[in-house]
């Protein structure tokens, strides 16, 4: 069973959102690197770039297959993790922790779309049938 | 309900991710596809392919019959040798690529893709009507492909001392075969390896041995990233009925003397050759960041292009590398549509990774 930290918040999309002070840090959650397999490539938005709602702001690549990530806020990028750029597998290996990819300051309070952990593990449970 | 081969339980044991793959509940890997390939490439590892179809050929025209249904001419091998060929249609288009080795004068064993099985069974019957065979599909065996640097050394662990001395000097395509076991120096990774054929019944017992002889076992994750690192292709990917040997990369697969031999797909083959072969495939090293993925477009300045048959990510080269069919011409250097970018590819001749080593 894969591991949802009830703390965070969720998209039906398998990003993960973390509330850090005034910005929201974004990763890819245990099912997605699970269901990608081992991560060999990622591509991160440069700092400072201006995302929409549900744009697409990075891209990460498995062996198997490749996987966009999108942003849930609209916001400006202010920090991107390089560790993930050099050794993609942090994201298998911790993906709620040194596995994350970029952080935003968001222009608006986060929308009430995004799930909790409940909410999330029951995209999960649905999508193994 | 998806087909399982005798080794399913021991693949959960295993905590193997089962995928679908043509109908059969296999083993993607059992945690890291990653691990698993530099464990063949380093070390030794283990491939559960009992998918694949084992049809026997026996009869006083098994010879004249397989002359007639492959590409490659089984006059070339004696008892106790293999070789590696497409059965064609008439066009010339690849039904499927196999292995078939010769059990004795008039006794063949002939393995098969799976994804392939039920339509080649039904060509062979359908060619075999006008020879003297009998055709015996088993469903009662089990295929373990044991692969990589160190297998030749655990072999002495797996067998006992006389058989041990028999399979020791088995050069590459040659096999042995004992009541229990059937075992061939061929493989589907660019290491050194063995393919063993054994009754299904068996399984646990093989399988056991190989983890307790220190064998890791593969997925068919690893088992892609492996193949296309040595070049080889993949049916339904890199080839099927659409296209020919000759745009395949395995002309030399292809054997036209003697003239008298008209093997199915010969003509064919004569016209496309007489006009010229207008595609290859070839393989591609990506310059820049990005991994190629099939279907993706290949772009030669000036001259066209291409598509991918097989894209991925090499962990021996740690880039990307595909298979892709192009126009012949094709140049050093090409470009390859990844995302919507152009990236730099050098172009060059399969294989990417032979013994664990870049060989292009």
């Amino acid at each position: 069973m894969s591991n949802i930290p009830p703390k965070l918040q969720y998209t039906k999309t398998h990003e993960w959102i973390r509330k850090d002070q005034e910005f929201l840090t974004i990763g890819i959650t245990d099912h997605a690197q699970t269901m990608l397999g081992d991560l060999v490539y990622v591509e991160l938005p440069e700092i400072e770039t201006s995302l929409d709602s549900g744009q697409e702001c990075a891209v990460v690549e498995s062996v198997k297959a490749a996987a966009d990530i999108y942003c849930p806020v609209p916001g400006e990028v202010v920090e991107i993790n390089d560790a993930v750029i050099e050794n993609p597998q942090l994201i298998n290996q911790d993906p709620y922790g040194k596995g994350w990819l970029i952080r935003v300051r968001p222009h608006e309070q986060a929308p009430s779309e995004l799930l909790n952990a409940d909410e999330y593990s029951r995209v999960v449970a649905s999508e193994a049938h | 309900m998806a087909k399982r081969t005798p080794f399913y339980d021991l693949h959960l044991k295993a905590h193997a991710r089962i995928v679908d793959f043509a109908g059969w509940d296999m083993p993607l890997h059992y945690g890291s596809q990653l691990n698993e390939h530099h464990q063949v490439r380093q070390h030794a590892g283990m491939f559960d392919v009992s998918h694949m179809g084992v049809v026997d050929v026996q009869g006083a025209e098994s010879s004249a019959y397989l002359r007639r249904l492959l590409a490659n001419d089984v006059h070339r091998l004696t008892a106790g040798k293999a070789l590696y060929t497409c059965m064609l249609n008439e066009q010339g288009g690849v039904i499927d690529d196999l292995i078939v080795y010769k059990l004795a004068e008039d006794q063949y064993r002939i393995v098969i893709n799976a994804g392939t099985r039920e339509k080649d069974i039904a060509w062979m019957r359908m060619q075999a009507e006008a020879f003297d065979i009998t055709l015996t599909e088993h469903h009662d065996l089990s295929i373990l492909a044991i692969q990589g640097p160190e297998i030749k050394n655990k072999i002495a662990t797996l067998f006992p001392a006389d058989k041990t001395e028999i399979i020791h000097p088995l050069k590459p395509f040659h096999f042995a075969s004992f009541n229990d076991c059937f075992i061939a120096r061929t493989g589907y990774t660019g290491e050194d390896g063995y393919e063993m054929i054994f009754p299904a019944k068996d399984a646990a017992k093989w399988w056991n041995a190989c983890l307790a002889a220190d064998i890791t076992p593969c997925g068919l994750g690893a088992r892609d990233t492996l193949r296309l690192e040595a070049g080889l292709n993949l049916y339904g990917s890199d080839m099927d009925e659409s296209v020919t040997p000759l745009e395949s990369n395995l002309a030399w697969t292809v054997i036209l003397e003697p003239k008298e031999r008209i093997f199915i797909g010969r003509p064919a083959l004569e016209k496309q050759s007489a006009e010229g072969v207008k595609r290859r495939l070839v393989g591609l090293v990506l310059d820049g960041p990005g991994v190629i993925r099939n279907h993706q477009k290949v772009i030669i300045a000036g001259d066209g292009e291409g598509e991918v048959t097989s894209g991925g990510y090499s962990p021996t080269l740690e880039k990307s590398i595909a298979l892709a069919r192009v126009p012949a011409d094709i140049g050093s250097h090409c470009f390859v549509e990844i995302r919507n970018k152009q990236i730099a590819a050098q172009v060059i001749k399969p294989p990417f990774v032979r013994h664990g080593k870049k060989v292009f």
